[in-house]
């Protein structure tokens, strides 16, 4: 009987326990975000959501600042599309290759290989952008400044390389091998059924590799911070220095802006941009890893 | 009536790796006739079936020996000199559930022809319409052939599959247990099918079920233990088999 009332109250704090520790992951992530929009609430009392979007400078710190989160942006958005230019058609051959021609036993070597890539720390990535890849890319382009958004644009797309190519081949080696064979029994060869069956058959994995692929680099800071420059500017084009928001965020977090000021609290107005921007790129992200799970 | 033959399997023995899921069997495939081929699970018919189609060269360490020569041409089906992809060119398959590609109703008959590389308009909305009337599927879908294959039900989906198959004016069509993931009412639409297309396209069907096999084939074969037991018309298999195996198969006393 005691023994029971023992193992009772074991079971109980055993319980217990687990529940906490999830618990506290939901409670820090409900704590950032009170924060995040306590912060950037305090900063919006004194900066108009109109001259916040509208406005085409960021310069915080300036004698007379101005408060416009577009050249931030820009920057953000500039280095995630050089990013995924060079990772998804990257990825996705990697996975096509990998899912439909790589025998067996080569398969067990590359891919650790390739995920290896992602176990890199970004920050030797950033330095590789800018004192290996920036000086190689300035003998083509000669007007390439020493910072630009094309060097750490290209380097973050080898970085997510992998994060592309694992989640859509395990899309694709989920798709079932009777609607291969019904491709491969009409007479077509393997390109035809790996582009014109398994890939469609695999598409919502797939986007769900790209997503996670621009989520991933929208929030990268190290090779941006490294590599891009630390100048906010409102451009498109990736021959020039730009900031992204994560650059700005480490910049001003390393600097000795005093707490409180308005300065300080443009941190938490860019963090809750950030914050919203890959919110948004995860939730498009899990609504197409739900419809695979309804695919089959 | 002179019986034409459309293939003729010879000494055919065929390994998975080294476990030998065929021995020696000898069959002639009658012309525009639906030949089943029933016997207990892990008989091998299924294996047998997809020599037919090369279905087996997908996968490493499968071996054929012997022969299945198809005719008039007289070539040799499982020659090791003869791309699989030419004999699937030929030769059409049906699978045992419906495998519909997430494509539109039309764009999944027109598949073969594409990957044949035809892409005239004319002549695939020709033969679209053909194949889907050929499966009793036109009236149903003609007012949406744009619409993705997985709104059908599963009867209309392997319908789909069988005008897939017809598309490319096979010289053979194989099905293999065509109507195991479908409702009776569905079963015997794609029996009543089958019946229909042997005017015009010789047949091959594996079935588990007897009465389906005696329903739909003018041949049957009879398996076991990945020999062919007893062979002969389909009336005389399932009235006065002459062997014991065959007798007490039929009867429902194993299998």
């Amino acid at each position: 009987m005691a023994h029971n009332s023992y193992k009772k109250l074991k079971e109980k704090a055993i319980e217990t326990a687990l529940f906490l520790s999830a618990l506290s992951s939901v409670l820090i992530t409900i704590g950032i975000v009170v924060v995040l929009s306590y912060e950037s609430f305090g900063f919006f009392k004194e900066v108009s959501l109109k001259e916040f979007l509208t406005e085409r400078q960021w310069t915080p710190l300036f004698a007379e600042p101005k408060f416009g989160i577009l050249p931030l942006v820009s920057g953000t958005l500039l280095t995630t599309a050089i990013a995924l230019i060079v990772a998804l058609p990257l990825g996705l051959t990697a996975a096509v290759y990998l899912s439909e021609y790589a025998p067996h036993r080569l398969k067990e070597i590359v891919k650790p290989i390739l995920e290896l890539l992602a176990a890199v720390p970004t920050v030797v990535y950033g330095y590789f952008a800018l004192l290996f890849l920036t000086p190689i890319l300035q003998k083509f382009i000669p007007d390439l400044s020493g910072f630009n958004a094309l060097s750490p644009g290209i380097i973050m797309g080898i970085m997510i390389i992998p994060y592309v190519s694992s989640v859509s081949e395990d899309a694709m080696k989920a798709v079932p091998m009777h609607i291969r064979e019904g491709s491969y029994a009409m007479g077509a060869t393997k390109l035809q059924t790996a582009f014109k069956v398994v890939i469609p058959s695999a598409f919502s994995g797939i986007a769900a590799a790209f997503i996670i692929g621009i989520s991933r680099a929208v929030g990268e800071t190290m090779v941006v911070a490294i590599a891009a420059g630390g100048m906010p500017n409102l451009t498109a084009n990736p021959l020039e220095p730009v900031q992204t928001l994560t650059a700005y965020i480490v910049a001003v977090s390393l600097g000795d802006v005093p707490h409180g000021t308005i300065e300080y609290k443009t941190i938490f107005a860019a963090g809750i941009t950030l914050f919203l921007i890959t919110l948004i790129f995860n939730l498009i992200g899990f609504w197409f890893r739900k419809r695979i799970r309804e695919a089959y | 009536m002179v019986k034409e033959l459309k293939a003729e399997v010879k000494k055919l023995n065929f390994y998975y790796g080294s476990v030998q899921a065929l021995k020696e069997i000898n069959l002639p495939i009658e012309r525009r006739k639906v030949s089943a081929l029933i016997g207990p699970s892990g008989c091998g018919k299924t294996t047998f079936l997809r020599c037919f189609n090369r279905m087996h060269d997908l996968y490493p360490h499968n071996r054929y020996e012997g022969e299945i020569t198809l005719y008039p041409d007289n070539i040799n089906i499982i020659s090791p000199e003869i791309d699989p992809i030419e004999i699937r060119m030929q030769i059409s398959m049906v699978f045992q559930k419906p495998n519909p590609f997430p494509k539109s109703i039309y764009e999944n008959v027109a598949y073969g022809l594409r990957v044949r590389g035809i892409r005239k308009r004319a002549v695939l909305d020709e033969k679209v319409e053909k194949s889907l009337r050929g499966a009793a599927l036109w009236d149903e879908v003609k007012d949406r052939l744009n619409h993705l294959a997985f709104d059908l039900s599963g009867g209309q989906q392997q319908r789909l599959c069988i005008a897939r198959a017809l598309a490319t004016d096979p010289r053979i069509l194989l099905f293999d247990e065509p109507t195991s993931a479908l409702d009776p009412t569905a079963t015997s639409k794609i029996e009543e099918l089958i019946i229909q297309l042997k005017d015009e396209v010789t047949i091959i069907i594996v079935t588990h079920n007897m009465q389906q096999a005696a329903r739909v084939s003018d041949y049957t074969a009879f398996m076991y233990l990945g020999e062919i037991v007893e062979y002969d018309k389909t009336d005389r298999i399932f009235t006065a088999p002459s062997n014991r195996l065959t007798e007490e198969y039929i009867t429902g006393r194993f299998g």
